[in-house]
């Protein structure tokens, strides 16, 4: 893992790894007696799983400078593999908290172990554990490709996937502590949103000094959605989590703003986290694996240029969608449907583009399922901007809103297009990486698929018909002109809903830990490299199919 | 020509960085920044008083528990929202909340008009188990709030917190934040009184958890649900003179 690190940066690694666990050590003294001192344990203790194996090979040879003509690897390989094991956990979370409202008394009377608790944790390690850690890996293997160039520095890298990690356990234990600002999707509270900033800015340098090296004189579109990632969510993270910490050892704090300022600041973030993390990484994802596996250049460059900066200027307006009939004022509110509803046309122009891509190569979307889980993501992501739009229009809102019909539009979009654009990159990349000719199983990448579509749409299907029939339910009125329908009513009309919902998210959980086996087993079985991928050389194309990015960025400049 | 300039843009990494700044950063400073200047974005209410230390340590366990994953604190200006939870939210009533508590989903029914509408003794029945008294409810039970003691002795850093993000609490009320809290949930304590005059007639000093000798999470959280829409009665005052204008106008048209 570490072998390519020189001498003095696997010192200066163990001299991070040292400072960091000092800042934990201080953290459990001062905070004794309070929940953050299990914090200031497990920063301890992470950092020395992290430190143990660099420091065994801190003495070890340094590595020849050959290694600097080829791109730099290994924290792309185990941010995947860090991925998909959040991605199983943060869907087996899901799944449970699904269950449990169904059944609401396996709460087993532990508080850490209650939906309040749980969710969280589902939210946090679907989108920042299993998404975070597979934007951050295929974007470090991206920017190197498209630019021709290795990574700038080996350390960072490690800095900021490890990080970034670091950040998640943080949340997520926090979230079974009672640890939480409440703000959703922002949840941990003030020391881990200030670790989370250390860790992107080094992210961000990183990423601007790759892209400072590189050997082609454009950056290339997927390298665009990256940056726009990385710089939009720091802006996003920093303004929503202003807030005043009780005391120095305490986790709790004070969100600078309140009430109408605090919902829109709230809302201003978390539809853009929507758009800048779920969104715009992963059209950064899309832009690079789905061109290359189909072997055909992105369809058009003009339209990546116009669907790029739509997205980057109106989603930012967005977010007050959110708030419709609240005590918002009714200004922000018009502005926030005006452009949610013009937001479908840079949407739908990158989703065409994706599946105009196709063009000429469907035969192998008919054969290869890890490039039909690509194809599929782009369809869904038509699809979930559209109900987007649809559901910002405000009389929508009105029956729509507080509704599960939210909670299907979200998962129409997380397991229909990011899940299923991540699971497309991380079939075409792990073969790649690691120097096999397939994955162990095609047959369990196409069951896989299988089972992720059905549990799909069951998951959807369920939760629109739970929406809108508590929509309706909410609003009907008999004729006498009182509510027909108490609370109480809707709720058990709820049941069967939720039952079925459970089943849709359980097949969608099976579908993942196929893949995590299919993946664990790729790499583990050892077998001869496969011969496209015995020089990894910079800029050097060994296979033509294998780098059609030379060919996308040359059929986008025209 | 626009795909001209780009082309030029897309070469040059530090100004496609300060372009996706500057694009990204409009939206939200035209929708946002307003927010903290127009002066009638918050209603004026006189009568707001701010929370005690108990019904801010309720608040803070409503947080903790994620209470607000499934229910909304704001009652929209739908005229079912109305007729079910009572006159829509103003940005008034969650002035001091920070962060505010709005929600996002309905699993549960709204609270944000919750308070006194059910007694105390249905509130700790419900928390300890909610299908004592809503049999079908999917509620979790949080039978801990009852076991837990509740620990105010540091409830004056936040209180003082509180001020810094621009909370009117007086010296006096951060200096007794702790016993302010314990005097709350027991109406025999010494310092009643100077709860009172600190917060106002109104505050509601009772053993919410039904007993005294003791100060638990239950007290603090059942104290902060028999709040909730209670700081101000500025909706009900507008809801009132609206619904004046409109038997004005249905006088008008007959």
């Amino acid at each position: 893992m570490y072998s390519q690190l020189t001498l003095s940066e696997r010192r200066n690694g163990l001299l991070i790894l040292l400072s960091v666990s000092l800042v934990g050590l201080l953290i459990l003294i001062g905070g004794m007696g309070n929940a953050i001192a299990i914090h200031g344990a497990l920063i301890i203790l992470f950092c020395l799983v992290i430190a143990y194996p660099l420091y065994k090979v801190k003495d070890a040879p340094a590595p020849s400078s050959e290694r600097l003509k080829s791109y730099y690897d290994d924290p792309t390989k185990v941010g995947i593999v860090i991925s998909i094991t959040w991605g199983v956990v943060g869907m087996a979370v899901g799944d449970w908290v699904a269950w449990l409202m169904a059944f609401p008394d396996l709460t087993f009377d532990a508080a850490w172990a209650s939906y309040g608790r749980l969710r969280p944790v589902h939210t946090s390690g679907v989108i920042f554990g299993f998404g975070g850690n597979a934007l951050i890996a295929t974007s470090f293997h991206v920017v190197q490709r498209t630019s021709r160039a290795r990574l700038a520095g080996q350390l960072s890298p490690w800095f900021v996937l490890l990080g970034f990690n670091l950040f998640c356990i943080i949340a997520a234990t926090g979230y079974l502590l009672g640890i939480t600002q409440s703000k959703e999707y922002a949840e941990p509270e003030w020391y881990a949103d200030i670790w989370l900033v250390i860790v992107w800015v080094t992210y961000l340098i990183l990423y601007l000094r790759t892209l400072a090296k590189r050997a082609e004189p454009h950056i290339y579109v997927a390298n665009w959605y990256y940056l726009a990632f990385i710089l939009v969510v720091a802006v996003l993270h920093i303004v929503n989590n202003l807030a005043m910490p009780v005391s120095l050892f305490g986790f709790k704090s004070y969100s600078a703003f309140s009430g109408v300022q605090d919902a829109m600041t709230q809302w201003w973030y978390g539809h853009n986290a929507v758009a800048f993390f779920l969104t715009a990484g992963f059209l950064g994802m899309m832009y690079y694996f789905l061109p290359k596996r189909a072997g055909r250049p992105i369809y058009s460059y003009r339209m990546s240029i116009i669907s790029f900066w739509g997205i980057t200027f109106m989603y930012m307006w967005a977010g007050s969608h959110h708030l419709h009939y609240t005590a918002l004022p009714h200004w922000v509110q018009t502005l926030g449907v005006t452009f949610s509803v013009m937001l479908l046309v840079p949407s739908w122009g990158s989703a065409a583009n994706a599946l105009l891509t196709l063009n000429g190569a469907w035969h192998k979307v008919r054969d290869d399922a890890t490039l039909r889980f690509m194809m599929v993501a782009a369809i869904f992501y038509g699809l979930s901007t559209f109900e987007g739009s649809f559901m910002a229009i405000r009389p929508v809102n009105s029956l729509s809103h507080y509704t599960d019909w939210t909670i299907g539009h979200v998962h129409s979009g997380a397991l229909g297009w990011v899940a299923f654009i991540t699971f497309g990159a991380m079939y075409s990349l792990v073969p790649w990486l690691w120097k096999r000719k397939q994955m162990y199983s095609p047959f369990l990448v196409e069951l896989h698929f299988w089972f992720a579509l059905t549990g799909i749409v069951i998951y959807l299907v369920s939760l629109w018909n739970a929406g809108i029939t508590q929509g309706l339910m909410w609003r009907t009125y008999n004729e006498a002109g009182t509510l027909t329908y108490s609370f109480h009513d809707s709720m058990l009309a709820m049941y069967p809903y939720y039952f079925a919902r459970g089943i849709g998210g359980l097949m969608y959980l099976v579908g993942a830990m196929i893949a995590f086996y299919n993946i664990i087993m790729t790499i583990r079985t050892s077998g001869e490299p496969h011969p496209d991928f015995v020089n990894p050389d910079l800029g050097i194309h060994t296979v033509e199919h294998l780098a059609p990015d030379a060919v996308a960025v040359e059929g986008a400049k025209q | 020509m626009i795909f001209k300039g780009h082309y030029k843009l897309e070469k040059n990494s530090l100004a496609l960085v300060l372009a996706i700044i500057v694009v990204s950063s409009i939206g939200g400073l035209i929708e946002i920044a307003p927010l903290f200047t127009i002066k009638n974005t918050v209603e004026e209410a006189p009568d707001m008083r701010v929370y005690t230390p108990l019904e801010l340590a309720g608040r803070n366990i409503y947080i903790r528990e994620g209470c607000y994953a499934c229910h909304s604190q704001m009652i929209r200006t739908l005229r079912d929202d109305v007729d079910r939870y009572g006159p829509y939210s103003l940005a008034a009533e969650s002035q001091y909340d920070h962060p505010m508590l709005w929600g996002s989903k309905r699993t549960g029914p709204d609270l944000a008009r919750i308070g006194n509408k059910y007694s105390d003794i249905w509130h700790v029945k419900h928390l300890n188990n909610p299908r004592d008294v809503v049999p079908a409810s999917i509620m979790p039970a949080y039978r801990w709030l009852n076991r837990n003691e509740l620990e105010t002795e540091d409830y004056n850093l936040h209180l003082a917190a509180m001020r810094k993000v621009g909370v009117p609490y007086t010296d006096e009320m951060i200096d007794n934040a702790a016993k302010d809290a314990i005097a709350q949930a027991n109406p025999n304590d010494d310092n009643v009184a100077g709860l009172i005059a600190r917060y106002g007639e109104a505050t509601a000093v009772r053993p919410f958890d039904g007993k005294p000798e003791s100060l638990t999470e239950m007290d603090a959280v059942v104290s902060y649900l028999q709040i909730l829409g209670r700081l101000t009665d500025l909706a009900h005052q507008v809801s009132a003179l609206e619904s004046k204008k409109q038997d004005v106008i249905s006088e008008g048209t007959q």
